[in-house]
């Protein structure tokens, strides 16, 4: 039975150096096969006594599972070293930059309109869009706007023709839903508008967006807050808002809104107009059929560059409609 | 409108600062543009007197003189033609500083001392004008400082007023909505009938009586217009940014400020018998006080005499009417002329005068006899003459009708979203010069001012209120109203998710103007002509676009000219197309691509986007939108004849994709190759509804083939008749290998294929696939000659 033992410190030493999974499948078959040497001592039982072959069985059994223990343990051991091999092998450079297209953007204006859209349309406005060549009933004349009047001039028009201009304003198409439509009315329009300038700080082509709510019973207070809370909501600031009287042909009263934008020198506010509005005159109530005893209603209306301008700091209109891709990189 | 704020301040004068003052009235609708001193900063400048002139010894423009400040004389070196014994001029003595920081020290001017500096207005910053030395009158007090003589502690106030407050066009407009904003009581000053000395009157006809429903004139004789327009009027002119003519000129001008009423001043003799008020005869000539000579057209308003026109009514006189120092005597207008009549008139012109501005916008039609009396008292107060009557011709017929407003106290309530107190109203009402005529049940009977010509119906009146009241004093409430839910199309995509769509398959979005170059336009679409503009900007920008293209292009350059190589590019937006009478107004969505199909980077390789790639990524928006496009070989004459697919879905023609044609690129001076596509907004929008159908249980089987085919059959076409033939079960069919090469045969080409199979109720077996496929093949070799690769 020493031999026993020595066999299985020979296992046990085998199994110990065996630096391959095959190597180590070698020295289970030569141990613990059918051939294996401690296998193979098995037949030494017969030549024992019936007293003492069961004790010398399980020597031989504890020798095996001594062996098959240790050649499991370093199978375990091997296959942990083998991957571990693998995936030193797969390594990367997680840092390098990854495979396929770049991303675009929105033109800063879209961005902006996209905004506006969103934050009325949760409100309940719709989003009505107009024709861009109008006639000068809708441009002027609906909106209390007649041909000799003095406003005209504050409008740089394009003409194709006299009776057919580019709108000068989104207001035409207020005037198209109030037509085809039966009031309540809550909608915005955005769109492009004209006018014949071009310096410094006007470009040909612009951008609006006219809002408009008729209902039974609202007021100029109730413009207020739509306003208020707007630009409040626009700027995600807490801002000052003042309402400025002034004039539109198409509403009474008319206001200008000028919203704080920084400080004087002095301490004071710094108002910057970022918008009109007012109650529609009664006048364009009855170009479109609505009496205005009835229903009442406000309109405003922004300029989108000027408002994109001042939420993303851009410091000259005219880059709006050059299209520098540096530019546009920027608002993505 | 420009006025001094001293001036404004002896008609009323609240307790507040200038600041203060100006936003007040910013804040009641006069939106004050900006102010500025009225001269610049200076002292040590005193009324100074030359006592003598000698000529300097070593210079022949300069001259030496005595000056006295009021307390000693002495030596000043002056190189003024106007210097003179005598004369009262601004004197800066030493240590005076003028503005700009200029110190005045003792000085040597050719060898000879002198001892401070005789001033021009544009030296004090009081005007531009440094002809000469600032001539001040005889009386003014010697040694006092310039700064009080003159009053300069004050500044010009500009105001942009909106073109309905015509009434705030004067001092006494600005003032009563001072008055107004601070419940002063303005003080006027008193206007009053001046006496005839003489019966001489004009003869005055007025044949267009609607153009003109007031013409008032007076004859002043025996005037002396060399007499110079006292210093406050000049002072008070030029603070209002008006330059000081003649007595005549100023006192018209000064009136105009001061009440609103543009008058005239006609030299008597020059009038060949009397006035008439007609409208302009056909090629009439005029040559105006600004010496251009213009053809009047018939619809103009003029002033005439007996043989030609003398005036432009309401917008500048006639040069040879006008007056000079010679003019005797003197023929004064004060007019109402009616604001449509001249309307756009003075533009036609090529004018903008302070008359044509207001009489536009509307003067107080009961104004002219006032201002009439105003200035017949003002200028002979400087050029002495002699009075005659007045003469007034009206036409009540053809004047603006006085006018009662009602405004009910409810409506005021509800328009504003606040009842206002009812002895508030009236006060506000009251000082801004309408008159209640009545309390009523429910509200105020108020009749409106002549110089109100804005004030027309209720709302008129509301806004009053408001205004005056503070819109910031108003209430702030959110609207109510109903909250009906909103039909939404599901099966049309919003543009948004098309835009979002762009953006992340690389595109940069761009908006481009609507009008474009001609010539580019004329490169891109030539057989479509851009509607044009009337009145362009620039030739570059005369032309309505036809297509997106012009304006994508023209980006593309603007970018390859500033090293940017990979361009990617669409918008949203109209183009426009003239359709018999009407105007077609389309929205379309366009795209540019060049350059690298990738960013350049270690993995991306360098490949330049080809036909495919953009063409891959239509199809990708196609599956969004869930629409089918066949894209048909085509042509177009910007494209690449043998790289244009048309897009066609259902028949209908919904866009173009294509290669930039190669001369058109040269001719626009691109680099690269330049992909393009349009497509018609509306007709891509809207999809379907997913339909659900149910998922099969049964293997699907695959069959691959590979045919050599003529190089001019097209894809499209193997495909239709490979799909004729595959039967109903066949769920998808893909190209996956296209190869030309010279084993092939000159004008062949190899293309693989794969066709699926699979029944929604059973396993397909062996055999009828087997007859499909050969089907397939069968037809492919028949029908389009294809032969089967081995």
């Amino acid at each position: 039975m020493e031999n026993l033992e020595q066999l299985v410190q020979d296992g046990l030493s085998a199994v110990e150096s065996a630096d391959s999974l095959q190597a180590l499948d070698q020295i289970r078959v030569e141990y613990l096969g059918k051939k294996g040497v401690i296998t193979q001592q098995a037949k030494t039982l017969g030549k024992l006594s019936p007293e003492e072959r069961p004790a010398a069985g399980q020597k031989i059994n504890e020798a095996k599972g001594q062996v098959e223990q240790a050649i499991n343990a370093r199978r375990t051991d091997l296959e942990k070293a083998a991957i571990e091999a693998k995936l030193a092998s797969e390594s990367i450079d997680v840092t390098l930059p990854g495979r396929g297209q770049d991303l675009g953007g929105l033109h800063p204006v879209t961005r902006t309109l996209q905004r506006i859209e969103e934050i009325f349309s949760r409100a309940g406005y719709s989003v009505e869009q107009g024709p861009e060549i109008e006639d000068d009933y809708h441009n002027f004349e609906a909106l209390n706007i007649p041909g000799h009047h003095p406003a005209r001039a504050m409008h740089d028009t394009f003409y194709f023709n006299p009776g057919t201009l580019l709108r000068t304003h989104t207001s035409p198409v207020q005037i198209r839903t109030m037509e085809a439509g039966k009031p309540p009315f809550r909608m915005i329009c955005p769109g492009r508008v004209y006018r014949c300038d071009s310096d410094m700080t006007h470009t040909p082509m612009f951008h609006q967006v006219e809002g408009l709510l008729v209902e039974k019973n609202v007021s100029f207070a109730d413009l207020k807050s739509t306003v208020e809370e707007f630009l409040r909501v626009f700027f995600e600031r807490d801002l000052e808002v003042r309402f400025r009287p002034s004039y539109f042909p198409f509403t009474e009263p008319s206001a200008e809104v000028d919203i704080e934008w920084g400080r004087e020198a002095d301490g004071s506010i710094k108002w910057l107009e970022v918008m009109g509005c007012g109650m529609v005159h009664p006048k364009v109530f009855e170009y479109c059929g609505i009496d205005a005893e009835e229903y009442r209603g406000f309109a405003f209306g922004l300029g989108v560059e000027r408002l994109a301008m001042l939420r993303y700091g851009v410091n000259d209109l005219r880059m709006f409609f050059e299209n520098d891709l540096r530019f546009l990189r920027q608002f993505r | 409108m420009k006025f001094s704020e001293q001036w404004l301040r002896e008609w009323v004068n609240p307790n507040i600062g200038s600041q203060e003052l100006m936003d007040q009235i910013t804040m009641a609708g006069l939106e004050v543009d900006g102010f500025e001193p009225v001269a610049g900063e200076f002292s040590g400048v005193v009324v100074g007197e030359v006592q003598s002139v000698e000529p300097h010894p070593d210079a022949d423009k300069l001259r030496v003189c005595q000056v006295s400040d009021g307390e000693q004389t002495v030596q000043v070196v002056c190189g003024a033609p106007n210097v003179r014994p005598g004369l009262k001029v601004p004197f800066a003595v030493v240590g005076a500083v003028l503005p700009g920081n200029f110190k005045i020290k003792k000085a040597k001017l050719r060898g000879q001392p002198s001892e401070g500096m005789l001033c021009s207005e544009s030296e004090l910053a009081l005007s531009e004008n440094h002809d000469g030395l600032m001539e001040l009158p005889e009386d003014a007090p010697v040694g006092q400082e310039m700064a009080d003589y003159l009053k300069l502690n004050d500044i010009t106030i500009d105001v942009d007023l909106t073109p309905n407050r015509s009434d705030c066009l004067s001092i006494k407009g600005i003032a009563r909505e001072v008055g107004v904003l601070n419940s002063l009581v303005v003080t006027e000053p008193v206007i009053e009938p001046v006496e005839a000395v003489h019966s001489e009157v004009p003869d005055i006809r007025v044949e267009a009586p609607a153009g003109c429903p007031r013409y008032l004139g007076r004859v002043l004789r025996n005037v002396n217009l060399k007499a110079e327009t006292p210093l406050w009027m000049q002072e008070k002119l030029r603070r209002s940014g008006i330059r000081s003519i003649d007595a005549a000129v100023d006192v018209t001008n000064y009136v105009m400020l001061e009440l609103g009423q543009p008058m005239h001043a006609f030299d008597r003799d020059e009038i060949s018998g009397g006035i008439i008020v007609r409208m302009a005869k056909p090629a009439e000539k005029l040559v105006l006080l600004d010496g251009q000579e213009v053809e009047l057209t018939e619809d103009t308003l003029v002033i005439a005499d007996h043989e030609k026109p003398i005036a432009i009514a309401g917008v500048m006189g006639g040069e040879h009417s006008g007056v000079s120092e010679k003019t005797r005597d003197l023929v004064l207008e004060s007019a109402y002329f009616e604001p449509i009549t001249l309307a756009g008139k003075a533009r036609h012109y090529g004018l903008h005068t302070d008359a044509s501005h207001r009489f536009e916008r509307g003067v107080d039609y009961k104004l002219a006899r006032d201002a009439m009396e105003r200035a017949t008292e003002l200028l002979m107060n400087i050029v002495g003459g002699e009075p005659g009557e007045i003469v007034e011709v009206a036409s009540d017929e053809h004047l603006p009708a006085d006018r009662t407003i009602d405004l009910r106290e409810q409506r005021l309530a509800d328009v504003l979203g606040m009842a206002i107190d009812r002895t508030t109203v009236e006060e506000i009402l009251t000082r801004l010069g309408l008159h209640i005529d009545k309390l009523l049940k429910d509200g105020w009977r108020v009749s409106v001012p002549s110089f109100r010509p804005d004030i027309t119906i209720e709302e008129d009146l509301i806004e009053e209120v408001g205004r005056i009241f503070g819109y910031n004093n108003l209430p702030v409430t959110e609207p109510t109203g109903s909250l009906g839910l909103v039909a939404r199309e599901e099966a049309k995509r919003p543009v948004s998710a098309i835009r979002n769509y762009f953006v992340a398959e690389g595109y940069q979005e761009a908006v481009t103007y609507s009008f474009v170059d001609p010539k580019v336009q004329k490169l891109v679409d030539p057989e479509r002509d851009g509607i044009a503009l009337a009145n362009p900007i620039s030739a570059d920008l005369s032309v309505m676009r036809t297509t997106l293209w012009s304006g994508l292009l023209k980006t593309v350059a603007y970018n390859q000219n500033r090293q940017q190589p990979r361009i990617r590019l669409f918008e949203t937006g109209l183009r426009f197309e003239q359709d018999g009478e009407r105007i077609d107004q389309q929205p379309m969505l366009a795209g540019v691509v060049v350059g690298g199909q990738y960013p350049e980077n270690w993995a991306n390789g360098r490949r330049t986007a080809d036909f495919f790639d953009v063409k891959g990524e239509l199809e990708g928006l196609f599956r969004l939108l869930g629409i089918e496009v066949q894209f048909v070989a085509s042509q177009h004459p910007a494209l690449h004849p043998g790289q244009t697919a048309e897009l066609m879905r259902d028949g209908e023609h919904v866009g173009w994709l294509g290669t930039l044609h190669p001369q058109v690129q040269k001719n626009l001076e691109l680099n690269g190759t330049i992909l393009m596509f349009e497509l018609f907004l509306n007709s891509i929008v809207t999809g379907y509804v997913p339909n659900f159908k149910e998922i099969s249980k049964f293997p699907e089987v695959r069959r691959d083939l590979a045919i050599i085919i003529g190089s001019d059959v097209a894809f499209a076409d193997v495909e239709r008749v490979a799909r004729k033939h595959a039967g109903e079960r066949l769920t998808a069919l893909r190209a996956f290998d296209v190869y030309e090469g010279e084993s092939l045969g000159e004008g062949n080409r190899s293309l693989a294929l794969s066709l699926f199979w699979q029944h929604p109720e059973r396993t397909l077996n062996e055999d009828e696939v087997h007859s499909l496929f050969n089907g397939v093949i069968d037809a492919l070799k028949e029908e389009l000659g294809a032969t089967l690769r081995s």
